[in-house]
């Protein structure tokens, strides 16, 4: 009945005690990546929820020693870099995947450009912000909204050029193929056809570059530099959601923790509500080519 | 010079604690979630580390402010101090800020980032390798040893260490619990500095030329080390998924 040696059944039995093993330690990694992600939500959750009140949306910032106040003016000036980084950094992103996957195709540059622009993705934020404040601060002796602007711009145009090239990458050579057929020109095709078809997936690239710059903070420090009352003034220096966080959660005061608290909620609902959406796009099937 | 070498020192030692047993448990979870995990569990868990992926720098560091230090400070500190004070790595007064919860939070930031990266890598290895070498009677360890891993090798060196750069500039969290201290001790609870927390404490508040000098030579610095860990780390991810099909990351 058994036609193993003792040694062959020795064999077996170590190995599969080794398949064990390593299931267990990969579940427990698991297990350990998660904790403290639900623990981060439920502290935010926990502790926002009972700091949030009407006034958080409609007051600006109360002095040191008053209670009350809000980040009214930082949610807005959070909105107004973000609009400025999107503005600036969206176009430019698409139109260099748009030459990386439809006229570079092949060429050495366009080599050199995707790997830049891999690279580029992971240069820190805070190097981002010290260059930032050298080229744009230095030169107009004040920190302003448009430097944060910019700042963030740049860490955007990585991510929407790669996931660009690679969305216009899925779209079938048929389907330009057919358009030339017709004698439709090269940027006719391209802008009406390509772009078109690959929309979704851009969409998608653009929300996500959207959703990682939102939460910055380190390239704002020294570009935006934070503001306590409102501001609409590009030229002038703005408030910003992380800005004020970080100020008030290093501060010595329970008021500000209580805010700092409730502003991370606002701003962890704001990123997750983009990465849904980019699930609900995902899932429509439009991007079923590239998965 | 000799502050400026200190502070990469600083910086490689932190980083030294991070990366032991990080890209272990990154492994782990990307070979859980590729190999191991019934289909049905597969979307939520994968959709909950690119979540962890997701949640900006500053938040992590207020989590890590009001409840990793206090933990640091009241239970792992003092048990650390009584089980492995011998070592010498543990002495000195804990205030919970310092080096290893510096350690700490950048762990729980980059293994996310890892184990996404490794599981897009595993993914690209072709199903037929994995159908051969069960068909051998491999158990499912053996197959991933040597069916997957073995094929992806290079590719998770690369996914490592662009996981290892960007805890490198990492600046917001790590400048809220380290304790900003310029100083080089043995103690793991003693406060340290790292090159982007430098910059981010002291850039409003230099005064002279030769201040705002320095630390954008540190911004240099930072600058330099991250690009030859990227420009690395991504040709070796390149080498293993290039051929695979594309995918929004």
């Amino acid at each position: 009945m058994n036609f193993q040696s003792k040694s062959m059944r020795l064999n077996t039995a170590w190995r599969s005690a080794a398949n064990y093993l390593v299931s267990g330690l990969s579940i427990l990694a698991t297990v350990l990546v998660i904790l403290p992600l639900l623990a981060i939500l439920f502290y935010l959750l926990y502790k926002g929820t009972s700091s949030l009140n009407w006034a958080f949306f409609t007051h600006i910032p109360a002095p040191v020693g008053e209670s009350g106040g809000g980040m009214a003016n930082s949610i807005v000036g959070s909105g107004i870099i973000l609009l400025l980084a999107s503005l600036m950094g969206v176009p430019i992103g698409i139109a260099a995947g748009v030459y990386l996957a439809e006229f570079g195709r092949g060429r050495p540059f366009a080599t050199a450009v995707r790997f830049t622009a891999d690279v580029l993705n992971g240069v820190p934020s805070i190097v981002m912000g010290i260059a930032i404040y050298s080229l744009i601060v230095m030169q107009q002796k004040h920190f302003s909204a448009l430097a944060g602007g910019v700042a963030l711009a740049i860490m955007m145009v990585p991510t929407i050029t790669r996931t660009t090239e690679e969305m216009l990458a899925t779209v079938p050579h048929a389907v330009r193929e057919a358009a030339f057929g017709l004698g439709i020109p090269k940027w006719r095709t391209v802008l009406s056809i390509s772009l078109r078809t690959a929309s979704p997936g851009i969409i998608t690239g653009c929300m996500l570059a959207f959703a990682r710059v939102a939460g910055e903070t380190a390239p704002l420090l020294f570009t935006a530099f934070g503001n306590e009352f409102w501001s609409f003034d590009l030229n002038q220096p703005i408030a910003a959601l992380p800005l004020q966080i970080y100020k008030y959660a290093i501060s010595p005061y329970d008021e500000w923790h209580r805010l700092a608290w409730a502003g991370a909620l606002v701003l962890i609902a704001m990123i997750m509500v983009s990465v849904t959406l980019v699930r609900i796009f995902a899932n429509r099937g439009a991007l079923k080519g590239g998965n | 010079m000799g502050s400026r070498l200190r502070r990469l020192w600083r910086a490689a030692l932190y980083l030294w604690h991070s990366c032991y047993l990080v890209p272990r448990a990154a492994l782990g979870v990307a070979i859980f979630i590729t190999e191991l995990c019934p289909q049905r569990l597969r979307a939520p868990i994968s959709f909950l580390t690119e979540l962890l992926a997701a949640i900006p720098s500053v938040v992590y560091g207020l989590w890590a402010v009001f409840v990793l230090v206090p933990i640091m400070r009241d239970q792992l500190g003092p048990f650390l101090y009584k089980t492995l004070g011998w070592t010498g790595f543990f002495e000195g007064a804990n205030f919970g800020v310092g080096l290893l919860t510096a350690s700490i939070i950048l762990a729980i930031m980059i293994l996310p980032i890892i184990s996404s990266l490794t599981r897009d890598i595993m993914n690209a290895v072709p199903n037929s390798q994995r159908e051969a070498v069960l068909a051998l009677g491999a158990t499912r360890w053996e197959m991933i040893r040597i069916g997957v891993l073995r094929n992806s090798r290079i590719g998770i060196v690369g996914a490592i260490m662009l996981g290892l750069g960007r805890a490198l500039g990492e600046t917001m969290a790590v400048t809220m619990v380290i304790g900003n201290h310029p100083d080089i001790a043995k103690s793991l609870f003693a406060p340290g500095y790292t090159l982007a927390s430098v910059i981010a404490n002291e850039f409003s508040e230099a005064t002279g030329d030769l201040y705002l000098s320095a630390l954008i030579e540190i911004g240099l610095a930072l600058f330099l080390v991250t690009i030859v860990v990227n420009a690395v780390a991504r040709l070796m991810v390149w080498a293993v998924t290039r051929n695979a099909p594309a995918r929004v990351n």
